[in-house]
């Protein structure tokens, strides 16, 4: 096969597609990942081996050049989005096999923030992931995160600040928390560009994240130790 | 055609623009989340104060509270079809300020970004971005700003739109970028590709450059990245007064008067011609750079080396020019990307 040859996917064989998977995944090709996807269905794959193997794989290499800075927003917002038409098959075929999740998170901008864009990446990324990603958009109080947490029985509250002047009201939430009793049953991630690991430790958040592909990684650590603490007990 | 900030440029060699504006609104009771531009109307004493701040202050170009009045920004509050009136509002204050002044001083109209993503990888098209441009540039050039100034723009994609915007209103310009990731934007543009990009631009700006960012130590590095490519365009620095830092209950911005005059200086020896400040500089900063501008000599280009020593270490190794840049993933090849 030439250099300039088409790649058929269906004539790859299992290895070779999940790598040629990795590829289109890192070059943002949808199209391309929904047909891989399919193909590997159709071949038998359990949804949740085709979501862990060859989606997921792909996206902690992606997620892994972001965070060493040879991938950009732009590359990685595509690569998501590829990876958002994979899940689009795989998420009921997935919730009817009742296949584990990989963990849930709510996320939103803090009380008097309107700014998004750094929320919106993370829950890309997180949905990149594997995560199921509840949304709660900009300027949330404490009691937003709090029942939105409860009622979608989350692992992970995320919150996110550009301002200086709001950063402060994580402290709020966490502090919210701890009075109600509630605190040990969330991971607390923080993140937003004026943070930082000094400023996470300060308030009692489980960690700062500096950027999406940081969080990514923060998220599946803290929920495998969850998981690891609630098999122990 | 000559315009304020064309004769300004014309007859100085550099020019001071002003420092923050949110970080001195916040300071005069500015509720966090709250749209500034609201006082255009409101509390136009207040935004008199902090024009004042900046001009008394020996600035020579200062910006209008108009940040965020763009239809996309303002939707947030409800107020998506105020763009023109919180523009023009904030333009008009400006402008008797400055005509107050006794000298020359320019009235720059501030664009802010829309805060969304440019197709194709987001949602907002182009030609809504022009179009939201377009709106707070006639709104601004009806208030009686001089030049149009769009800052902290991340894509290439929404700088060209805002160019777009601004020509069809008819108003000369500048841009600033804001280079906070490991020395690119957010969207991986580097000082290198932002020549390049603005070279591009058909309605040229007047000057073009790096504003808010990381550090002064950064935004030096990028300017310096900027004239390495030869650009014969004036350029611009308008660096953060240092790094927030949290401290009981608080936050302020750790760079001094005396560290922002270094890095002024610094940023003239590094080849910028309009050089000001970004978050966290207040009027005691802009006197302290005014006075070392004036007062001691140009020096010679500092190295990185020097820039460190003045004024901390950079966020990151390198910035994303030269040679020793990490390759992207290998690829299997044979895929046509369409």
């Amino acid at each position: 096969m030439s250099e300039d040859d088409d790649i058929i996917l269906s004539e790859l064989d299992d290895d070779e597609l999940v790598q040629q998977m990795f590829d289109d995944l890192y070059d943002g090709l949808k199209e391309e990942i929904q047909e891989g996807v399919n193909i590997l269905l159709e071949r038998g794959w359990a949804p949740y081996d085709v979501l862990t193997k060859a989606l997921v794989g792909g996206m902690t290499i992606v997620g892994k050049d972001f965070r060493d800075r040879i991938l950009f927003v732009p590359e990685v917002l595509l690569a998501a989005n590829a990876m958002k038409g994979g899940m689009f098959i795989l998420k009921p075929l997935l919730a009817e096999t009742g296949a584990p999740t990989i963990g849930k998170m709510v996320i939103g901008t803090v009380k008097g923030d309107i700014h998004d864009i750094g929320k919106n990446l993370v829950g890309m990324m997180m949905e990149g992931a594997g995560f199921e990603v509840v949304d709660l958009g900009i300027n949330n109080p404490v009691d937003a995160y709090l029942d939105t947490a409860e009622k979608e029985g989350a692992d992970i509250v995320g919150m996110s600040a550009l301002l200086t002047t709001t950063m402060p009201y994580m402290k709020v939430v966490i502090d919210t928390m701890i009075e109600r009793g509630i605190r040990e049953n969330y991971i607390v991630l923080v993140g937003g560009a004026p943070l930082n690991e000094e400023f996470g430790k300060a308030i009692g958040a489980d960690a700062y994240c500096r950027d999406a592909a940081v969080a990514v990684e923060t998220a599946k650590e803290h929920v495998l130790r969850k998981h690891n603490r609630a098999k122990a007990g | 055609m000559t315009n304020a900030l064309s004769r300004l440029l014309e007859t100085n060699d550099w020019l001071m623009a002003d420092g923050a504006t949110g970080t001195n609104l916040f300071n005069m009771g500015l509720g966090a989340g709250d749209p500034p531009e609201f006082w255009n109307e409101t509390e136009t004493d207040k935004i008199r104060t902090l024009y004042h701040g900046a001009v008394d202050s020996g600035s020579d170009i200062f910006l209008t509270n108009s940040f965020g009045a763009n239809a996309s920004r303002l939707k947030l509050h409800n107020a998506q079809d105020r763009a023109y009136e919180l523009s023009r509002l904030a333009a008009a204050i400006a402008r008797e300020i400055a005509d107050a002044a006794g000298r020359p001083v320019v009235v720059a109209g501030s664009v802010g970004p829309t805060g969304e993503i440019m197709e194709p990888v987001g949602t907002l098209t182009h030609a809504s971005a022009v179009e939201m441009f377009h709106e707070t540039a006639e709104g601004l050039k009806d208030g009686g700003a001089d030049v149009l100034w769009v800052e902290t723009i991340s894509a290439p994609e929404e700088y060209r739109a805002a160019a777009e915007g601004f020509k069809l209103a008819g108003m000369p310009w500048c841009g600033t970028m804001s280079f906070d990731t490991a020395g690119r934007t957010m969207m991986g543009v580097t000082s290198s590709d932002m020549v390049q990009m603005v070279a591009g631009i058909e309605n040229a700006p007047l000057a073009f450059g790096a504003n808010c960012g990381t550090g002064a130590s950064d935004i030096l590095r990028t300017v310096l990245g900027f004239v390495a490519q030869g650009t014969e365009m004036p350029v611009i620095a308008k660096g953060n007064a240092g790094i927030p830092k949290y401290q009981d209950g608080h936050i302020h911005y750790d760079g001094t008067p005396e560290l922002m005059a270094d890095y002024a200086v610094l940023a003239r020896d590094c080849g910028a011609r309009i050089i000001g400040g970004c978050c966290g500089t207040m009027p005691e900063h802009l006197r302290a750079m005014r006075e070392a501008l004036e007062n001691r000599p140009r020096g010679e280009r500092p190295t990185l080396e020097r820039i460190v020593a003045a004024l901390g270490p950079f966020s990151s190794e390198n910035d994303g020019t030269g040679d020793n840049i990490a390759p992207k993933r290998e690829r299997r090849g044979g895929r046509r990307k369409s």
